[in-house]
């Protein structure tokens, strides 16, 4: 009964389909072409929103740094820069202290506890980011600047934030992808005289290793479009200084904030060009994690 | 079953007459004078119950677009529009005063109360050519105060503003050097300092930073108790700014015929000297009937509204800017 179902759900090419089946394949296909059309939508509107910087300034607004909304001249490396460092020194941060947690979470901790805390980190998840951005100027600001820091705010302090924003995401994950290493395995290392130490690093962490990489790119996806929280501490100002301490600026940042007073249609579609350029580094950030799943999959 | 419809009904019976009296008018643009301008509304509906005025604060950049597009019927603006965004329309946008409000260097430093700067000086400390409180420059402004040796951390605004249109507007006609390497804008590349999003961001990092100098609005620093220094003006008088101090400076400004005006560095010896006009811009002829009733309200701004301003702390327009607006409200078709 229930394949005869299926059979003519799945319309087999010379097949017989009823009409209501049809019109039902149809709308959902609908529905599922709708995700496609606004994606591209999406992409269409600012490549035709940001047509003028990239005829002005071509690919070189990519690797260009002077903003100047004055003299109209725009380049985004910046902004690229600050973004790309405060989300990497996030998963740096964030990554062994998620994993680590996850670790303990599923092979060490009596379960009581693991459940307390898996529900704080699930809460912690679910904290808003411009409160977020608020403890950070708050707490970790005068914090650094007592460690010694000489502005406080800056692109350690936007990484710090950042990695505060993921580490449940990395946690979550990772306890979830452990859980599913089976016992049999883990045991017969136990067998085999194991220590805890051991079965961790030669059974469950490279038997979760795709679930993990998912786990740190959905969470640097997370990091690169972050907002609220970032320009709270990041200081806002578009340089490229060595040193992580000094005030640095991120493309969704410098959006946010002059998009609204944006006066002459060269900063708009500045703007709207660095949108583009976000949405690319997304969409390519995400393309990696695939082809990197991909492959630790077909390597099994 | 038949409930439904027959509630409906009487739901559209009842509403059809409201909505066909019912008169809206839509503006937006500058987020600082919303406030006072939400008030007036709010007052003027009293007034007029037939009529709503909405207004969407989305900041001056976008009223300028959103009133080139005709996108709504009253745009608003802290910085007058240039010929360049004029040139945009064929038909003619006129500006028309509505208040006044001031931008004061605010500060952070332990013991000093009463801080003295000048115009050149907050350009060299913006440019980053004065970097610490002992120089010399702001020492000889500040006989005998407690200055700490320390650097400045400079705060400005990261996002677009009005308020900083008229900072850096200030800047640069007290410093030369300002004009070029910086200009005028409501966003420009700061040569220094720590960016904070709005007024309260930059509040924010001022207060919790040090021996730090930013700016923000005058009214922003005196609901918030922040701290800000007296600026010297161009008849070389220490004024910190306040309602009268800021009314001042727009009368010793000769007006031209379209507002277009800047009022910072004002002559006159109580004119506090980072001051602006705030606008609202409208069509000199508008479509239907708004035009009367965008009149009518403007009329009612000058007449009843000016009175609501130093409540909210804005500086209401002096008396010779009144006479002048209400002829040119005249000629709004």
């Amino acid at each position: 009964m229930a394949t005869a179902v299926l059979d003519r759900v799945r319309t087999v090419p010379g097949s017989r389909e009823r009409a209501g089946d049809r019109l039902f394949r149809r709308v959902i296909a609908g529905f599922a072409g709708i995700i496609l059309l606004a994606t591209a939508a999406l992409a269409w509107q600012l490549a035709r929103e940001s047509a003028e910087t990239w005829k002005t300034f071509g690919l070189t607004f990519l690797w260009t740094s002077d903003w100047d909304p004055v003299a109209d001249v725009f380049g985004a490396l910046p902004f690229l820069y600050g973004t790309a460092v405060s989300s990497l020194l996030a998963l740096l941060i964030a990554v062994p202290l998620g994993v680590g947690a996850a670790v303990f979470l599923t092979e060490l901790a009596p379960k009581r506890l693991a459940e307390v805390l898996m529900f704080a980190i699930e809460l912690l998840a679910a904290v808003p980011s411009v409160i977020l951005g608020l403890m950070g100027i708050f707490l970790l600001v005068p914090a650094m600047r007592a460690l010694g820091a000489p502005y406080g705010v800056g692109m350690l302090t936007a990484g710090l934030i950042l990695a505060f924003m993921i580490l449940p995401y990395i946690t979550t994950i990772t306890r979830e992808v452990l859980l599913t290493v089976p016992r049999p395995l883990k045991e017969a290392m136990y067998a085999l005289g194991a220590t805890r130490w051991e079965v961790v690093r030669g059974v469950s962490l490279p038997y979760s290793r795709s679930g993990i990489v998912g786990a740190v790119f959905l969470s640097l996806g997370r990091a690169l479009g972050e907002t609220m929280a970032v320009t709270m501490v990041i200081g806002n100002n578009p340089q490229i200084k060595a040193s992580l301490l000094e005030p640095g600026y991120s493309m969704a940042a410098v959006i946010a904030n002059e998009l609204a007073e944006a006066a002459s249609d060269a900063h708009l579609s500045a703007l709207v060009a660095i949108g583009l350029t976000l949405m690319a580094l997304t969409v390519l950030v995400n393309g990696a994690a695939r082809l990197m799943l991909y492959r630790l999959g077909s390597r099994k | 079953m038949t409930r439904i419809p027959k509630f409906l009904a009487f739901a559209v019976l009842l509403a059809a007459p409201a909505a066909a009296q019912m008169k809206t008018v839509n503006g937006a643009g500058a987020t600082f004078p919303y406030p006072i301008y939400s008030k007036w509304f709010d007052e003027y509906h009293k007034v007029k119950p037939e009529l709503q005025i909405n207004y969407q604060s989305i900041g001056s950049g976008g009223g300028i677009r959103q009133i080139t597009e005709r996108t709504v019927d009253f745009g608003a603006t802290d910085g007058p529009m240039t010929e360049e965004q004029l040139m945009k329309t064929d038909a003619s946008i006129l500006h028309i005063p509505t208040v006044l409000g001031a931008v004061v260097p605010a500060y952070n430093l332990k013991g000093v109360s009463d801080l003295k700067l000048s115009g050149p000086v907050l350009a060299d400390i913006f440019l980053g050519k004065i970097k610490r409180w002992t120089d010399p420059a702001i020492v000889k402004l500040n006989p005998g105060a407690a200055l700490p040796d320390a650097a400045i951390t400079v705060v400005h605004r990261s996002d677009g503003s009005g308020t900083t249109y008229c900072w850096v507007d200030y800047l640069a006609k007290v410093s030369p050097e300002w004009k070029t390497k910086v200009g005028v804008a409501t966003a420009v590349k700061w040569p220094i300092g720590l960016g904070g999003k709005g007024n309260e961001g930059v509040a924010g990092l001022v207060k919790l930073t040090p021996n730090s100098l930013g700016y923000v609005e005058l009214i922003y620093a005196k609901q918030n108790a922040i701290a800000y220094a007296s600026v010297l003006n161009k008849s070389g008088k220490f004024v910190k700014a306040a309602i009268p101090s800021v009314t001042a400076a727009a009368a010793g400004v000769k007006m031209p015929k379209d507002y277009r005006v800047s009022i910072t560095d004002a002559a006159g010896a109580e004119a506090y000297p980072v001051s602006t006009f705030t606008w609202m811009l409208v069509y000199e002829k508008n479509a239907g009937d708004k035009g009367a009733v965008l009149k009518e309200f403007l009329k009612w701004m000058l007449k009843d509204g000016q009175g609501m301003a130093s409540t909210l702390g804005y500086a209401p327009l002096p008396d010779s800017v009144i006479a002048m607006v209400a002829k040119t409200i005249e000629t709004i078709k």
